[in-house]
């Protein structure tokens, strides 16, 4: 969500499943929602039968999605930002765009500094040798007498960002996207035609992405093509419109929302860093300062939310005196994701590890080099419900995994967790709905929930530091632990501290005469936490979710007066139960809905009401306060100044490993073949393959039948889909001398599987740059645990490289050859 | 309900292919199936309302269990199926999700703490107790070895960097937010989750 957050403010899906019903035109590019988020994917079908919505599918495959779209075109995987940089040219050039939305609604008038250049794929302040770039020069040109960014409304000014937009996407000819996607021209062409049309106020796109789109090595900007698109449109904030991003698994929304990331700590506050030594250091590097007059900028209350989370940390032991705690907070030094820890692993920097319901092994790429790592550890711990294959790294499981066991010298405990029917609690849902679950059965044998290994293995820490030896022990006995009982805290007493409370009266920052919150009641919502020690929240973005009411996540009332799909009444939302993020710019700059009949809200003379809860002030005039309230000028950013590390605005780079010796956009420049800002382990480059031994573009997938490497346990699902395939295209097969049904073998750089091979019409030969392109599909659910026939992890053959952002495996494109065996 | 197919294999079949097999196709009307089975098999069974772990739809299911709660007796869930209140799914539920019985049933799940210790080629079962000792055993040596209160400059970092933490986004919020609060507690910055894949 890197590239949402640097966008808009928030790094979330904007709309909600049932809102796709309200669309107009839905695309489905970098994901197949059909198979994968089936149920989500009857919205669709509802939008088609009760409006008449086009469905768009972009995919290299012809999909289930593509099986009922009102049009299909093949692309080559890893050339999306040149597809979708050819929308933007086109919309540029042929004035398809929403005029007063994007004029009052996003940066597009706003002066870049002049020192600002792109050449020949590169940005100024790149650092060869740091693979990395100095920002300085992508910033606004400020009014030194207002101290706010210097603004054309006219649009004209050469430095203005659609001035430069216009210069920089000029290259995407339809001609140019053709040669450089293998989308044949004429199909390009008429899904410009498509998508042109939603320019009308009254016409609205919406887009559907999941993992095709983020894992590529540049899998953010992937993402911000299409925001710059929805914006140009004036598609975001409306009933039908958005940019949704399709999580994966059930709660992967609310996981990130707790922030299990190093660099985050709840609600997508940071994590300290070496550079923050004091509490007040953090906050003044982290309040953003105010870029426009009159907007919310609602970051500016970062102390409120992090002194809150310090406060449900360490409870009583938070004071002002000792900063809230703050020194008790790790500060991290470094790269934490997960490409990052096994590269560490690899090194042997790492003694312990612990896999909670997760299985690197199977969705890590590059396994061989992962099992070297794990074999390095001192002490593996796995804790799940079901045999994983990280947890049996060290055995022998034949051709699939060979390894031998008395070679690995990892101590591995293997800790029995319990599964979704057997916990009760909340998961928040990929439109950032947050449902209550309820408990239907004990689990087997001595399982125990998540939150109960967590609390073990902590009291037992905690006893053994009693003794006062070690390292400094301060900082887990001051941890706030106030569960009644200690060794299984309650999910309700966890919801409610994540929700937040008063701890003294809070309150009204208007009126100190009126109490909002009476000491010990919990609070209503964000904007009543304080940093003043006052109120402890957990994870502000969740503040309200258990308010004084009650539990608002397990509302049940599904009723939707409005029509659009809303049922406000059912769960919870984040922020504040909004369904709809930047709904405010569901009007013009008067207060007045694009389209009334799809109202979320409007502003009725003296406040904003409707549909939805107003993602805005509720009496914010509407001429004064812009609509993107998480950002200090109030308007989205079509040029990202900051947030995106390879660039204020998207270039199309190859992939790590692709077929072109060149990158076809930048020929005579070979740095900017793959994007000059990710990130490379010494040792991974030479595990890259070339073209001349790896011919074949392969890409991996899901399919209907599976989830990931879990439902290979379960029976059903077994017998639907037992054994491990791939898929290629007639005239590969007939290249290669492979039937149907044929054993083949697939390997890349790094390894090879051996699966059956499908032979379909359904991934077609492309024409990239003059040549024909071959493409590979590898379905993922298959390895040497489970119900289904064993087959191998295909992580064996995808490359160790990740997005520059966020470090998000490149699984979508890389090389490979294929024989039969 | 014909005497050659039960509930349950009913919803094997038809979840089996939902896009493709019709319930025509089975030579079943829906009525007949919905008026014959519901009395008979869970009328003795408890309601609970979950959600789908799955994909990010989130699907609302009602799993149906028996076993009245009383000590001693397991509940057990005997089936389970979309919430028709739900406003997402309404009722439905993809071939993945019409397993779900199938995978809390699985005969791969773990049931108790296991150790596999160095060099060696199988499981060994043990007990929580000494499970979590020996697990806390390695942590507190691992952290006394390797934690660092400050940096080369003297900044308090408090950090405990040689232990990495892969955290699950099946758990609940709950479940997350605790693991979370022990993690950061004891100073580890090492931690990720399955949000990039
Ligand atoms: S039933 Fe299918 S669509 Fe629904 S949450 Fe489960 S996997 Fe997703």
């Amino acid at each position: 969500m890197a590239s949402l957050a640097p966008t808009f403010g928030r790094g979330a899906m904007t709309n909600h499943w049932v809102d796709i019903k309200n669309a107009d035109l839905v695309l489905i590019m970098g994901g197949n929602a059909a198979e994968a988020h089936p149920c989500g994917f009857k919205w669709v079908i509802e939008a088609k039968k009760t409006r008449s919505a086009k469905l768009v599918v972009v995919d290299p495959r012809f999909t289930r999605s593509a099986a009922v779209a009102d049009f299909y075109a093949p692309i080559r995987v890893g050339s999306d930002i040149a597809f979708l940089s050819g929308v933007i040219n086109y919309l540029l050039t042929n004035d398809k765009i929403n005029h007063e939305y994007v004029q009052a609604y996003t940066n597009a008038g706003y002066l870049i500094n002049t020192g600002y250049t792109f050449n020949e794929g590169m940005f100024s302040g790149y650092d060869e040798a740091k693979r990395s770039y100095d920002n300085t020069t992508w910033k606004y040109q400020m009014d030194e007498a207002t101290g706010f960014a210097k603004i054309d409304y006219s649009m004209q000014d050469p430095q203005c960002v659609l001035q430069l937009m216009k210069q920089h996407f000029a290259p995407y000819t339809p001609e140019v996207v053709s040669k450089v996607t293998g989308t044949p021209q004429k199909d390009y062409e008429k899904i410009l035609e498509m998508m042109g049309e939603c320019a009308k106020p009254n016409k609205v796109m919406t887009i559907l992405y999941a993992l095709g789109w983020t894992q590529h090595s540049v899998g953010s900007q992937n993402i911000r093509t299409m925001a710059l698109i929805q914006l140009l449109l004036g598609n975001i904030g409306m009933a039908g419109g958005g940019i949704n991003a399709l999580r994966g698994h059930a709660n992967v929304q609310g996981i990130t929302d707790m922030c299990l990331i190093g660099a985050s700590l709840p609600g997508y506050l940071a994590n300290p860093t070496d550079k923050e030594a004091t509490l007040a250091q953090f906050i003044e590097a982290k309040t953003p300062k105010l870029l426009q007059a009159g907007q919310m900028n609602y970051w500016s209350n970062y102390s409120k939310f992090f002194v809150s989370h310090l406060k449900s940390m360490y409870g009583p032991n938070a004071t002002a005196e000792n900063q809230f705690g703050y020194d008790w907070m790790p500060k991290i030094d470094g790269a934490q994701d997960v490409l990052a820890l096994f590269e560490r692993m690899h090194q042997g920097k790492l003694t312990g590890f612990f896999c909670q319901g997760f299985n690197p092994l199977a969705s890590v790429p590059h396994a061989a080099k992962l099992g070297q790592a794990l074999a390095k550890l001192k002490y593996l711990v796995v804790m799940d419900p079901l045999t994983t294959e990280t947890s049996e790294f060290w055995k022998a499981h034949g051709e699939y995994h060979d390894v031998k066991p008395e070679e690995v010298q990892t101590e591995v405990f293997r800790l029995p967790a319990n599964l979704f029917a057997e916990q009760e609690g909340s998961f928040t849902n990929s439109g950032r709905v947050i449902q209550w679950r309820w408990s239907g059965a004990d689990a087997p044998g001595e399982t125990k929930g998540d939150a109960e290994i967590m609390a073990a293995l902590f009291l037992k820490l905690r006893d053994m530091y009693a003794d006062g030896q070690g390292a400094n022990s301060e900082p887990l006995k001051k941890l706030h632990w106030p569960y009644r009982i200690p060794n299984k805290p309650s999910p309700e007493e966890l919801a409610k501290e994540v929700s937040g409370v008063a701890l003294a009266d809070v309150l009204d920052l208007k009126d100190p005469t009126k109490v909002l919150a009476k000491a010990g009641e919990q609070l209503a919502g964000f904007a009543q936490l304080r940093d003043d020690g006052s109120t402890s929240c957990g994870n502000w973005i969740y503040s309200g979710s258990w308010s004084q009411v009650g539990n608002l996540m397990a509302r049940r009332d599904n009723s939707d007066p409005s029509g659009l799909g809303q049922t406000l009444n059912w769960g919870f939302a984040w922020p504040a139960n909004r369904r709809i993020l930047y709904n405010r710019a569901s009007c013009d700059a008067n207060g007045k809905p694009w389209d009334a009949k799809r109202t979320v809200i409007k502003w009725v003379g003296d406040k904003w009401t409707g549909n939805d809860i107003p993602d805005i002030r509720p009496d914010a005039p509407p001429a004064e306060v812009s609509p993107f309230i998480m950002n200090p000028e109030g308007v989205a950013r079509l040029f990202a100044f900051a947030g995106m590390k390879e660039g204020p605005l998207p270039v199309h780079y190859e992939p790590f490993e692709s077929p072109l010796a060149e990158n076809p956009m930048f020929p005579s420049n070979a740095k900017a073949k793959n994007n000059p800002a990710a990130r490379v382990f010494p040792g991974d480059q030479e595990n890259f393959g070339t073209a001349d031994a790896y011919p074949f573009v392969a890409t991996t997938y899901r399919l209907v039948e599976h989830f990931h490497f879990w439902t290979k346990h379960s029976w059903l699902n077994a017998v639907t889909q037992p054994e491990q395939f791939v898929e290629i295209g007639e005239e590969l097969a007939k290249s290669k001398g492979i039937a149907h049904g044929d054993k083949v073998r697939v390997s890349s750089k790094r390894g090879k599987i051996e699966a059956v091979a499908v032979v379909t019409k359904r991934i077609p030969t492309l024409q990239v740059n003059g040549k024909p392109t071959h493409t590979v599909g590898i379905p993922i659910h298959w390895g040497f645990k489970g119900v289904t026939r064993p087959g191998y992890l295909t992580n064996v053959l995808t490359p160790y490289v990740g997005d520059a952002n966020v470090q998000t495996p490149e699984f979508k494109a890389f090389l490979v050859n294929i024989e039969k065996v | 309900m014909t005497a050659q197919m039960t509930r349950r294999q009913f919803f094997k079949v038809t979840a089996g292919g939902v896009a493709s097999v019709g319930l025509g196709a089975l030579g079943l009307s829906p009525e007949q199936v919905q008026a014959a089975t519901r009395p008979f098999k869970l009328e003795r069974t408890t309601e609970a309302r979950n959600i789908c772990p799955y994909c990010s739809v989130s699907c609302g299911v009602l799993m149906y269990s028996i076993g009245d709660k009383a000590k001693n007796v397991k509940a057990e869930i005997i089936h389970i199926e979309g919430d028709p209140d739900n406003p997402v799914n309404r009722g439905t539920l993809c071939p993945k999700g019409a397993g779900l019985l199938d995978m809390i049933h699985s005969p791969n799940r773990l049931k108790y703490p296991e150790v596999r210790e160095a060099g060696t080629s199988e499981w060994k079962r043990i007990s929580w107790d000494e499970a979590i000792t020996r697990i806390a055993t390695h942590m507190r040596a691992d952290r006394d070895a390797n934690f660092q209160a400050k940096n080369a400059d003297g900044v308090t970092v408090n950090r405990w960097q040689s232990a990495g933490f892969l955290a699950s986004s099946a758990a609940s919020n709950e479940a997350g937010y605790l693991t979370n609060k022990v993690l950061r507690g004891l100073g580890m910055t090492a931690i990720d989750t399955q949000a990039r894949i």
